[in-house]
């Protein structure tokens, strides 16, 4: 009994896989629940082992460039670009996209099922000062917010206390928009992955403005040897495959496809 | 052992609380201090057995100083008793200078057995009744067969049965040649115990004696009314 | 209440299948944490009872720091030590981030004033009972601290198992140096965090009622251990 402690406990410590990587992605990402869906694939086709560091996009580059992951998976384009000009990556890869959604109560008290657009749905929600929950954590859903709220010509700085910054994870503010009857933007797959709805319902989508695109940016191993550059290129090669493009498009929850396959080979 | 203090001062907090004291022990007495309360009984006999520093003076000893410690052994005004059983407080002082085993549980029977808790070696100490206590830490003062045994009011919670049982086991062991040096404010105790008696009062050495001769004729005042049961002071 | 509800069931049944996913945490959680409680202990015990008995100059500072210490915040005690461990940090070349070690450290260094303090406590007490009698009996200074850690054993246990709770508990800290990476450096707390995320409050309860079952079955264990050995007392 004790011997078999022991050396589950040593197996433990020593996990002995045979290549590993450690690739940060957004909180979107993986609740979306495409990793459960690729991970194992990637491991049985390349023998890769990926270890996703779950965080948000600021995070997530950070990580990148402190050289402390070998890549990483985000969205959020002009942070990206900024991250590849000062040298952390040689290039950004697109690979899929996604798209956000407008979210709030059930009643809707801003009449965002009568949109036309995007700029209208938060010009509804600002005329009716209804609750709005920001992510407010530098993630690329919280930038993709600021750009929509810009685009339609209102300042968040002078929203009043119906605008709420939570600087917290998308399953989080969730949870938040659900407990307070809270509009709030989403992607598509963390809304269709989220277990508490109650109260909450998918009131607006489909303009373009709400597309999300997802890159993949292999840390550069210039700036930082250590890094494992050739898994990281392996990596990417997959996931710019046919069988990626064949399994991104094809995941879907409730029969609701969540990302398009969009990588240029 | 003898032990002699000269101009023996200890002070607390800038106050001079014993002191200056003279006083030189002899084997094999039965020295009783006597005085009121605050008169400093117990903190001349932490200085005689050395766990309080003198803040001027000095106490010498017939002996080299870490022999001598080895061979005394004080009795604390409330017992400390070791977290333990009593077995394990009995053996404790003997485990410390390493005494071979079957020694040690040899003299914690022996020793049990006079105190009459040969029944309760498996107690917790912490948990026996305070005359009890008061003998466990006696027995556990005796078992390293001291020369100078130190008292601290050694029955001053103790009901008369207690205390005379606590008596006989004193006179035993000056029988056996331990010398005795030991703080009361009991006047029948002082007079069954005495040989020699020392009297303080306000941190000095007021009136020193043998026993048959002060409590028959005290020199002074003070001790006159301290014997007939005045308050003094 | 139905979500209570819901996460016992969900508890019951990750229990009784033994979730292979459930079983790999749960022993990385204890791995992770009793590791980090026996370095604790090998630093706080000795240093607690050591404060407790030595006097010097500065004591009072080193227990008014010890204190504080206690109060840091894990988030902070994390942050620091993932700035430290990162490769762009000045650790950063043993690559100890986001593995099982860099969580251990995180952890060692947030119980190690909580059970060197409660030591100190302690044996202050213990000190402060057997002073006389330690000093009168002409022990060595090893005899004396071995007394107090043989007499104190019990107020000892309860330390290192205060640590163990915080450890086994902590989230903040592990969460940041250690990256909640499935299959590497997942535990119960950062699992729970995640599934509360994804708004599985079932599951996310779920986990946290083992988490609940362990630290209680850990202490139960120790205490009947302890208590075997003599007639059950405090
Ligand atoms: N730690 C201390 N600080 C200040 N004064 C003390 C301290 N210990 C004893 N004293 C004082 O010294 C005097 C003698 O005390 P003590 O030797 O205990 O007397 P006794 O045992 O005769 O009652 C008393 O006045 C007491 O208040
Ligand atoms: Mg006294």
């Amino acid at each position: 009994m004790i011997r078999l402690a022991v050396l589950m406990w040593l197996a433990l410590g020593g996990v002995a896989f045979a290549e590993t990587m450690r690739l940060a992605v957004t909180t979107s990402f993986h609740n979306s629940g495409l990793s459960d869906v690729l991970l194992p694939v990637i491991k049985a086709e390349i023998g890769l082992e990926v270890q996703l560091l779950v965080v948000g996009t600021g995070q997530a580059l950070r990580l990148g460039r402190a050289g402390d992951v070998d890549a990483i998976l985000v969205h959020s384009k002009a942070a990206e670009d900024a991250f590849v000009a000062e040298g952390f990556a040689p290039y950004r890869r697109e690979i899929m996209y996604n798209d956000f959604v407008l979210i709030g109560p059930a009643h809707d008290p801003a009449q965002l099922a009568q949109a036309t657009s995007a700029r209208d749905a938060l010009k509804r929600i600002a005329a009716a000062k209804a609750p709005f929950i920001s992510r407010g954590d530098e993630s690329g859903t919280h930038k993709k917010e600021l750009v929509l709220w810009d685009a339609a010509a209102l300042e968040v700085s002078a929203f009043d206390p119906w605008y709420k910054a939570v600087g917290a994870g998308m399953g989080a503010s969730l949870n938040t928009a659900s407990a307070m009857g809270a509009y709030i933007l989403a992607d598509r797959a963390s809304w269709l992955n989220f277990g508490n709805k109650t109260g909450l319902a998918l009131l607006y989508a489909g303009d373009p403005a709400l597309f999300n695109q997802y890159a993949y940016l292999p840390v550069n191993a210039v700036k930082h040897p250590h890094v494992n550059a050739a898994v990281a290129q392996a990596l990417e090669a997959w996931l710019v495959s046919q069988n990626a493009a064949d399994l991104i498009n094809g995941y879907s929850i409730n029969g609701e496809r969540l990302f398009s396959f969009n990588a240029q080979n | 052992m003898s032990l002699a203090l000269s101009k023996g001062v200890v002070k607390r907090r800038g106050k001079v609380i014993l002191g200056p004291v003279d006083l030189a022990l002899n084997a094999p007495d039965i020295t009783i201090i006597l005085g009121p309360n605050g008169a400093g009984k117990t903190t001349l006999l932490r200085v005689l057995h050395g766990v309080e520093r003198l803040s001027s003076g000095a106490l010498t000893l017939s002996k080299p100083d870490a022999q001598a410690r080895q061979e005394q052994a004080y009795v604390f005004q409330s017992p400390i008793m070791l977290r333990r059983t009593v077995r394990a407080n009995l053996a404790y002082p003997l485990e410390l200078i390493g005494t071979a085993k079957p020694v040690i549980a040899q003299r914690v029977e022996t020793w049990a057995e006079r105190i009459g808790l040969a029944d309760a070696l498996d107690r917790h100490a912490p948990r026996l009744s305070g005359g009890e206590k008061q003998k466990l830490a006696l027995a556990r003062a005796l078992i390293r067969e001291p020369d100078v045994l130190f008292l601290d009011e050694p029955c001053a919670n103790l009901d008369g049965r207690s205390t005379r049982e606590i008596e006989t086991l004193l006179k035993d062991a000056h029988l056996r040649g331990t010398q005795i040096i030991m703080t009361t404010h009991d006047l029948g105790q002082a007079r069954r115990m005495a040989s020699d008696v020392v009297f303080l009062l306000g941190g000095k050495v007021h009136e020193r004696g043998a026993a048959g001769r002060f409590f028959v004729t005290p020199e002074t005042p003070e001790a006159q009314a301290f014997l007939n049961g005045d308050i003094i002071e | 209440m139905t979500d209570i509800w819901a996460g016992l069931e969900a508890a019951f049944w990750l229990i009784v299948t033994l979730d292979s996913d459930l079983v790999e945490i749960t022993l990385r959680s204890l791995q992770v944490s009793v590791t980090a409680l026996v370095f604790a202990s090998l630093i706080a015990l000795p240093f607690g009872t050591w404060l407790a008995i030595r006097r010097f100059r500065y004591r009072r500072t080193a227990i008014a720091v010890l204190n504080a210490l206690m109060g840091l915040p894990p988030v902070v005690v994390g942050l620091i030590v993932y700035l430290l461990l990162s490769r762009s940090g000045p650790f950063g070349v043993f690559g100890l981030l986001f593995t099982p070690t860099a969580m251990i450290i995180a952890q060692v260094i947030i119980i190690t004033p909580l059970i060197a303090s409660i030591t100190h406590q302690a044996m202050r007490e213990l000190w402060a009972e057997y002073h006389d009698l330690l000093i009168s009996l002409n022990t060595t200074k090893r005899q004396r601290i071995m007394t107090l850690i043989w007499d104190g054993r019990r107020a000892l246990l309860t330390a290192a198992l205060a640590g163990f709770g915080r450890a086994i508990g902590e989230v903040g800290a592990i969460m940041i140096v250690g990256g909640n990476i499935d299959h590497a450096t997942r535990v119960l707390t950062t699992a729970i965090a995640l599934e509360t995320g994804k708004g599985d409050f079932a599951l996310a309860l779920g986990l946290g009622f083992v988490l609940i079952a362990l630290a209680l079955a850990v202490n139960i264990l120790i205490h009947s251990l302890s208590r075997t050995e003599q007639e059950g007392r405090w």
